[in-house]
This record gives structure tokens, C-alpha cells and sequence, in this order.
């Protein structure tokens, strides 16, 4: 039904999609709660860079990412050093690509998440012996479990919508950085209408299962959670 | 128990600043109006308050010194909260079990026999949204009692409740801390709940500590200001001799001579009770009135007379051994001619149990 090359962009999307998510949620959560809880002076400024995504065009993301992918750049030159290949073009390109893309979208959910949650919980949890470590596998991620899914399928839905950075930094690479947006472009492009409908139809109906998923799930459920 | 403090807190125009030692091996209640510190010190001596410096040790333990504090979850305490913090996605069972798996002694009680002391089997397949405030700040006090900790806070923990839960709980509470021999800390603001429960008492007044000692005691001094409490008043010793049928009423010795009635209670005969006497509730006549309605009428020495210009004054009468606190106009000690090392007799309106001394 479909040539190779577009089933190589879809599994190359969700391996993206799902690698960045992972990533997005280990570096995200630690971020989120230190701006929950951090008095900082610096605070807004910090909140401001990770909302720079949602403002700024994804080609001027693109454009510095490219410029600091470079091997002639320092960050180039040290990935180089280190892992032994080439960054620009490359699959770990698109990933910290789109982490940076999608940080928004994971960090705010989680964010605001933990600004409500009771501080006076977690005293509690402390008196009775547990640790931080305990505190957050025990109180906070069950209270924030929406929030993580939300924030889980945000970032993943984003980042298989990506399309400019990718373009930036990935190039077009069939099997090895083109991704579906792009794929879809290439459809375009040479006037393949037939196999871009599907494409773009396939896009639309994932997209609008999983933001109908995620509306359901945030539903308030019959018992609400009466934390103080 | 031996708490050590040495405590120094300037916040806005707030000042804490406690220096004592609290020695004490039952329950110990923190009495002071709202605003005097008693919260931030429980919350300080909880490890709940990282930013305070001070000195704090238990019994041997080093709990904060100028270099390091343990964090609250190696105190091995447990704290009971005003408003009882259960975690809302927990049932009530599974709240219990937190506390239950990560208790700091095993030979602490268990989840069963926890739920029967305070009447809460029922309530174990619930959430904490679905009980009622009485409920829900019982299953706090379970949770605590299950983390088997070597010293309890507890918060004003019945603030919020009714008379008749407030009650209930707080005989369940006397009689655990017997049972389990664990010392409490206990945060109040209310001198009948303090003078049913504790066995020690702290005052604390605008940040400092006023004075400690044992409730008879401090209850009767006239230089404190909680002598000075609408609802002050003293406590008395007596052993209950003779229940009267016909008329419910049961006579308390208070010393070879003199005697009690009271609304009969239910104790046996030989059973030492204190009894509780409001101020407010004793007058003073001369001579002893025949024709009075007052049951109790008993010949005493004045001890002391407070010497101010307000409407009324407090005096502090002996009967036997034993103080009476009694607050009249200060019209009618200047008509009677009151004076300290007279005798007159006290007319005594109410006589409240507090508690039973010798029943297990």
C-alpha cells in the first residue's frame, strides 16, 4: 500500500517521537520542579527560555542548532571526540533537536502540576520516615500521574509534527532522518498528490486520537481529589 | 524524655526565642494564645522548619547544631497536623500501611489492633474525602501511632472538631499514651482539653517560654496569665467515698474531712479522680449559708489576693492541701473586707471529672 521509503519515515517518526519523549521526561521532570519550588531571582528568565519554542519560527531553533551541530563548532567538535561520529545529519541531531523543540510542552503540564501540590503532603511523608527519593515515587508522581501523561503525550504528538528544525538539522535523509512532516513535503513537492492525502490524513487522524485521548483522561472523575 | 532547646528566631516582627529543657515522661501540652510561636516551635523541633537555627537534642541524640540538622525523616517522630494531611489518593487503609512500612521500631502496634483503639475498622475501604473531619483526623492520629516514633507532636489536632468527638478521642489518646508508653508533645489553646489530657505543662506568651511545671501548679498561680483565662480554674484531688441513689450524686473525699458531690459518675468506690473547678464557678461568703442552694460549701484560708484595679480580682484559697482559684468583683472582696489569712467559705457551683486516675 505504501512505497518503503514513507513506512521507513513513519517507524523513523515514532522512534523520534518516542526516544525524544524519554529523554524529554528525564531531563523535564527535575526542571519542572525546581521552577515549581526555586525562589530564584532568575526564575522568570529561566521560564522564558523554555518557552522560547512556542514563539519563536522552528527555523531559527533550526538555524543555531545547525551552526552549533557543525564539526567545525566546539559542541561538534566535542560530540565528535566523545561518541566517534559526526553530529549534523545525524539521528541523535533530530533527538536533542526535538527535545529542545518539545520542552515546552512537557515542562509547563509538570510544572504547574507541582506548584499545586501541597507542600503540607509532603511534611507529612517526612515525618512519617521517607526520604525525597520516597517522597516522589510515593506522594508526588501518584498525585501528578495526569499530568505526566499529558505531559507524555504532548511532547511525544509535538515532536511527530516537527517539521522545521527537523528540516534545519536533519536534513532529508530517506531511513535515516526523514521523518514523516518531511516526507509528506517531498510528496508535495514532485506532485504525488494520491500518496500525500494518505500521509496527511494518517497525521490528522493520530493527532486527533491522541489530544481526544488525553481531553478524556483529564476529565475530573467522580472523586475528587480533596488534597489541602 | 529529655528535650534540650536552645531556639532563636527573628522573622519579620516575630521573635521566637525558647531556651529550656523539657523533661517529661507522659503527655506535655504547649498552652499559649494563637501567634505566641507554639506551631513554629513543634514544626522547628520536627525538622520542619530548615531555615531556624538552634541547638536541639533528644534525650542523647543530636537533632540540630550549628553544623548540621537531621532531616525529619531520621527524627524518628511522628507528628499529628491541625488539618490532618491524609493523602487523598490513598484509601484509609493504604494510608495506614505508608506510615505501617515505614515504622522506625517493630515491636510498634499494628494496623488491626491500631483501627480498634480508635474505632476506625469501618472506615478502612474509604477515601479521606469521604469522611468527616472527627474521622478523618482519627485515622491521622492511627497513622501516627503506627510509625511506632519515639516522641509524638501533635498540632492542635481537635481543633476542628466537635465537643463530643473532641471528648471521645482525647480519653482514646490518654489512655493509648498509657498503654504505649510514648512520650507526646501536645500544641493546645484550650485549658479543658490541656487539663483532660496532659500531665506536664509549657506556657508560652509572645515567643518565650513563661513558665513550666505540673498543671495544679501553674493553673493556680496568680502571676501567669492563664490563671487570668475566662475558662481558668483549678484542679482538686479527691477519692470517690459514696454514691448516692436516690439522688445520682457521688461524694469525693478531699481529705479526711471535707467532701465533694457531684452528679454521679461512674467509678468505684476508692477510685482517685481530680476534679475540675472553673473560677468563675466559686463564690465567697463569711459565714457558712444554710438556706443556700450549693451543694458544696467548704471552709477555706485565703492564700493570696491580686492586687490590681481591674473589675475583677483573682484569690487564691487553700482548702486542706489543696488550691482553689476563685475570681470575684473586686467590689465585693473590698465590701467582705477579703484579706490573705482569712477564713471565709468557698460556695463551689460546678465540679467537672477530668480523670480516672486508677482505672487501667
Amino acid at each position: 500500500m505504501l512505497p518503503e521509503q514513507d513506512i521507513a519515515a513513519i517507524v523513523l517518526t515514532i522512534k523520534l517521537a518516542s526516544v525524544s519523549t524519554m529523554v524529554l521526561l528525564l531531563l523535564g521532570t527535575p526542571l519542572a520542579w525546581w521552577l515549581a519550588r526555586s525562589k530564584l531571582r532568575s526564575k522568570p528568565l529561566l521560564e522564558a527560555i523554555v518557552a522560547l519554542p512556542l514563539v519563536l519560527p522552528p527555523t531559527v531553533l533550526g538555524f543555531y542548532l545547525l551552526l552549533a551541530f557543525a564539526p567545525t563548532s566546539s559542541f561538534g567538535q566535542l560530540w565528535l571526540s566523545a561518541t566517534g561520529a559526526q553530529l549534523a545529519f545525524s539521528f541523535s541531531a533530530l533527538v536533542i533537536g526535538s527535545v529542545l523543540y518539545s520542552l515546552p510542552f512537557v515542562v509547563q503540564p509538570l510544572q504547574a502540576s507541582f506548584e499545586q501540590l501541597p507542600a503540607s503532603l509532603l511534611e507529612a511523608a517526612a515525618t512519617m520516615g521517607a526520604s525525597k527519593r520516597d517522597q516522589f515515587f510515593s506522594v508526588v508522581l501518584p498525585l501528578s500521574r495526569r499530568s505526566f501523561i499529558t505531559a507524555a503525550s504532548l511532547g511525544f504528538a509535538h515532536t511527530v509534527g516537527e517539521f522545521g528544525v527537523v528540516l534545519m538539522i536533519g536534513g532529508n535523509i530517506p531511513g535515516e532522518t526523514q521523518v514523516l512532516a518531511i516526507a509528506l513535503y517531498d510528496k508535495v513537492e514532485n506532485l504525488q498528490y494520491s500518496e500525500a492525502h494518505w500521509l496527511a490524513a494518517g497525521l490528522v487522524i493520530f493527532s486527533l486520537l491522541l489530544l481526544a485521548m488525553i481531553y478524556r483522561f483529564n476529565q475530573p472523575s467522580a472523586l475528587a481529589m480533596g488534597a489541602k | 524524655m529529655s528535650l534540650l532547646v536552645s531556639l532563636e528566631l527573628q522573622r519579620n516582627d516575630f521573635q521566637l526565642s525558647v531556651h529550656c529543657a523539657i523533661e517529661s515522661s507522659g503527655i506535655t501540652a504547649i498552652y499559649g494564645h494563637s501567634g505566641a510561636g507554639k506551631t513554629t516551635l513543634l514544626r522547628w523541633l520536627a525538622g520542619l522548619e530548615p531555615q531556624t537555627k538552634g541547638h536541639l537534642s533528644f534525650n542523647d541524640q543530636i537533632w540540630q547544631d550549628d553544623k548540621q540538622q537531621l532531616p525529619s525523616q531520621q527524627r524518628n517522630i511522628a507528628y499529628v497536623f491541625q488539618d490532618g494531611r491524609l493523602f487523598p489518593h490513598l484509601t484509609v487503609r493504604d494510608n495506614l500501611e505508608y506510615s505501617f512500612k515505614r515504622r522506625f521500631n517493630d515491636n510498634g502496634p499494628g494496623i488491626t489492633q491500631v483501627s480498634e483503639w480508635l474505632v476506625i475498622n469501618q472506615l478502612l475501604a474509604k477515601m479521606p474525602a469521604e469522611l468527616s473531619a472527627g474521622q478523618q483526623q482519627r485515622v491521622a492520629i492511627s497513622r501516627a501511632l503506627l510509625s511506632a516514633p519515639q516522641l509524638l507532636l501533635m498540632d492542635e489536632p481537635l481543633a476542628s472538631l466537635d465537643n463530643h468527638s473532641k471528648k471521645n478521642i482525647l480519653h482514646h489518646l490518654k489512655k493509648l499514651q498509657q498503654k504505649l508508653t510514648l512520650p507526646i508533645l501536645y500544641v493546645s489553646h484550650d485549658i479543658e482539653e490541656i487539663s483532660q489530657i496532659a500531665d506536664h505543662l509549657v506556657l508560652m506568651e509572645q515567643g518565650k517560654i513563661s513558665a513550666q511545671g505540673s498543671l495544679q501548679q501553674l493553673f493556680t498561680r496568680l502571676d501567669l496569665n492563664i490563671s487570668h483565662e475566662e475558662n481558668a480554674g483549678s484542679m482538686i484531688n479527691a477519692v470517690v467515698s459514696e454514691h448516692d441513689d436516690i439522688y445520682q450524686l457521688t461524694e469525693l473525699k478531699i481529705n479526711q474531712q471535707l467532701t465533694l458531690q457531684l452528679t454521679k459518675i461512674d467509678c468505684a468506690i476508692g477510685d482517685t479522680v481530680i476534679v475540675r473547678i472553673p473560677a468563675r464557678d466559686v463564690s465567697i461568703s463569711l459565714n457558712k449559708a444554710k438556706d443556700s442552694s450549693i451543694l458544696n460549701i467548704l471552709p477555706a484560708i485565703i492564700d493570696e489576693i491580686e492586687t490590681t484595679n481591674a473589675a475583677k480580682l483573682l484569690l487564691r484559697l487553700r482548702i486542706g492541701e489543696q488550691i482553689l482559684l476563685v475570681r470575684l468583683t473586686r467590689k465585693s472582696v473590698e465590701r467582705l473586707r477579703l484579706a490573705v489569712g482569712m477564713s471565709v467559705y468557698a460556695q463551689i457551683k460546678t465540679v467537672a471529672l477530668l480523670t480516672e486516675l486508677t482505672k487501667p
